[in-house]
């Protein structure tokens, strides 16, 4: 079920600003990717460009391909909606939808998609939560609100509704940053588990995060500000993290640990 | 501040300081509550005023029957067919400027781009500014003397219609406008939170976008109501008035509460001004009321329980 994401040359504007530039990198499926770098060196423009997030932004456009098991979706015979259902996306701040229920949450996707059978939704809501681990803790309260839950709840009911649709690539942009250490131990504990079924790229400032749950790293940086940001290095996990072979890298991942 | 000698934290036990808090504090929270009360007092010598006149009149006849054959020294009379001229007026002016106005306000926030966006935008910022009588001058010139003739032998059509018709282009711009703000207002993250799960736009708009916002918009709405409601002059205009009960919008004058209140303010009889104020005081209830229960009926769909 898993995709292989590669992305050629891919390259953002927002409007006539380039914020990334020619990023090549492939991803394999079922495996975890995290993208480390300073602040402003276009993770997120790089990630939201995956899923075809970043057009939705006035003025911002994408050069390159990006193939996913080998199909280009910036092709132009592509259905946005289809490609955004095969890959999911999971925003730095919570962002339940505050007039449903937890239950519409979670099931929020299929619904409008078209999905009515109530037998089936009810399932999907059950599995997705309790893929996201919060399925114990609002079993109870389905109707309830979605925005009453806590940070790290909200977090793990978005979680759930990205996955509740079954897309095959689950894309993360600081997931964690606005939650606790324990909600973001079981968030992590999360991303283990779902490995086994999606591939997951993650953005974060956390260098043991990234250390922690990702096979793979991918080291973003800007030269300069106003310049574009480009990938610096990309390799196993353990080996940017123990023994890096561009300085640049080195120099940042040590600077935030020492 | 420039109590401060020297640099440095302020000791705790400044007295000095302290005390010139404590009196700038008490003259704050005077005059506030100063404006508060001033700005009350015309409120609700306007209620009191309204429910001590109003209430005489007020009973089973008064909203039952009509002015007809209502002499000028008959205490009787009531305003059933202004009540009836009013709902269906602002009924009809409602049902037509909510769709237009809410779809105009999508096109506006979600989908408008470039000059044609713009030129929208600054019509309904000139509309804003029609004068009542202006608007019911154009649906006077336009549809009763133009259009309605054409189907009606000639002869003018004035109606209750018309009157909606001047009401719609009053409310049309407060719609646009206080739906715009209220679609500004849903965070992007959410649209976007949608569109991440593959849902196509309009589909986000409408099951998204439109609940979240759904409250303020209720809101804009009911002030263009309550607004129309009490319009006189277009009514006057373009639907006549008339002092029986007359069903049928689309065809022969009707009156409506506001127009009544004129009416009766000016009519030399002991007994018009009483039903003049009831009249008043019914309108008032009866905006009070649709818009508590639009508010109710708002919240209840957003707030899953
Ligand atoms: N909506 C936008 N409009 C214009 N420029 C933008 C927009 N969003 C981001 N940028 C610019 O694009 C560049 C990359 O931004 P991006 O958000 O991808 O960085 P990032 O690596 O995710 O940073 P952070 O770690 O702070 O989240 C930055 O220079 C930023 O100023
Ligand atoms: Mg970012």
């Amino acid at each position: 079920m898993a995709k292989r994401i590669q992305a050629n040359s891919v390259t953002a504007y927002y409007g006539s600003f380039k914020a990334i530039d020619s990023i090549t990198m492939t991803i394999e499926p079922k495996s975890v990717t995290a993208l480390i770098g300073p602040s402003g060196c276009g993770k997120s423009t790089f990630l939201r460009s995956i899923n075809r997030m970043h057009e939705v932004l006035p003025d911002a456009r994408v050069d390159g391909q990006l193939l996913i098991d080998g199909q280009n979706i910036y092709d132009r015979d592509i259905d946005v909606t289809a490609v955004r259902r095969m890959i999911g996306m999971v925003f730095q701040r919570p962002n339940p939808f505050p007039t449903m229920s937890i239950y519409d949450n979670v099931i929020a996707g299929l619904k409008l998609n078209g999905v009515r059978r109530k037998p089936m939704l009810d399932d999907a809501c059950e599995k997705a939560l309790s893929s996201a681990n919060l399925w114990e803790e609002v079993r109870d309260r389905l109707n309830r609100p979605g925005g009453g839950l806590s940070g790290g709840q909200q977090q793990r009911l978005c979680i759930a509704r990205a996955i509740a649709v079954e897309p095959q690539i689950l894309l993360m942009d600081e997931p964690c940053s606005a939650l606790d250490p324990i909600s973001t131990l079981a968030i992590e504990d999360l991303i283990s588990e779902l490995k086994n079924e999606y591939t997951i790229v993650i953005v974060t400032h956390n260098m043991q995060q990234a250390a922690r749950v990702s096979d793979r790293t991918g080291f973003f940086s800007i030269d300069r500000t106003g310049e574009p940001g480009r990938l610096i290095e990309y390799d196993d996990t353990t080996k940017i993290f123990t023994n890096p072979s561009i300085k640049r890298t080195e120099d940042y991942i040590t600077g935030r640990f020492g | 501040m420039s109590d401060r000698t020297s640099l440095g934290p302020p000791s705790l036990a400044d007295n000095r300081l302290t005390r010139r808090r404590i009196i700038t504090d008490r003259l704050a929270t005077t005059l506030v509550y100063g404006a508060f009360l001033l700005a009350l007092a015309p409120l609700l010598s306007v209620a009191w005023t309204l429910l001590s006149k109003g209430i005489e009149r007020l009973d089973g006849n008064f909203l039952y029957t009509s002015m007809n054959n209502i002499a000028a020294f008959d205490d009787r009379g009531g305003a059933y067919h202004a009540i009836i001229g009013t709902l269906e007026q602002a009924g009809i002016a409602t049902i037509i400027t909510v769709p237009l106005g809410v779809l105009g306000a999508i096109y506006i926030v979600e989908y408008g781009r470039g000059w044609f966006a713009s030129a929208i935008r600054f019509f309904v910022d000139v509309m804003t500014g029609i004068p009542s009588i202006v608007a019911g001058l154009f649906v006077l010139a336009f549809w009763v003397l133009v259009v309605t003739p054409v189907f009606n032998d000639g002869r003018p059509g004035f109606s209750g219609f018309a009157a909606a018709l001047a009401l719609s282009v009053l409310m049309l711009p407060t719609v646009v406008r206080s739906t715009e703000e209220m679609l500004r207002l849903v965070p992007a993250a959410l649209r976007e939170g949608a569109y991440a799960l593959g849902v196509p736009k309009w589909l986000t708009i409408t099951r998204v976008v439109i609940p979240t916002a759904l409250p303020g918009i209720v809101t804009g709405v009911m002030l263009a109501i309550a607004r129309a409601c009490g319009e006189t002059a277009p009514v006057l205009l373009v639907a006549g008035g008339n002092p029986a009960i007359n069903f049928d919008p689309f065809s022969g004058n009707q009156s409506s509460l506001s127009l009544y209140v004129f009416e009766q303010a000016g009519v030399a009889s002991p007994y018009a001004p009483a039903r003049a104020w009831a009249a008043a005081l019914t309108l008032v209830t009866l905006v009070l009321t649709l818009t508590i229960a639009a508010k109710l009926l708002a919240r209840r769909n957003t707030l899953t329980r």
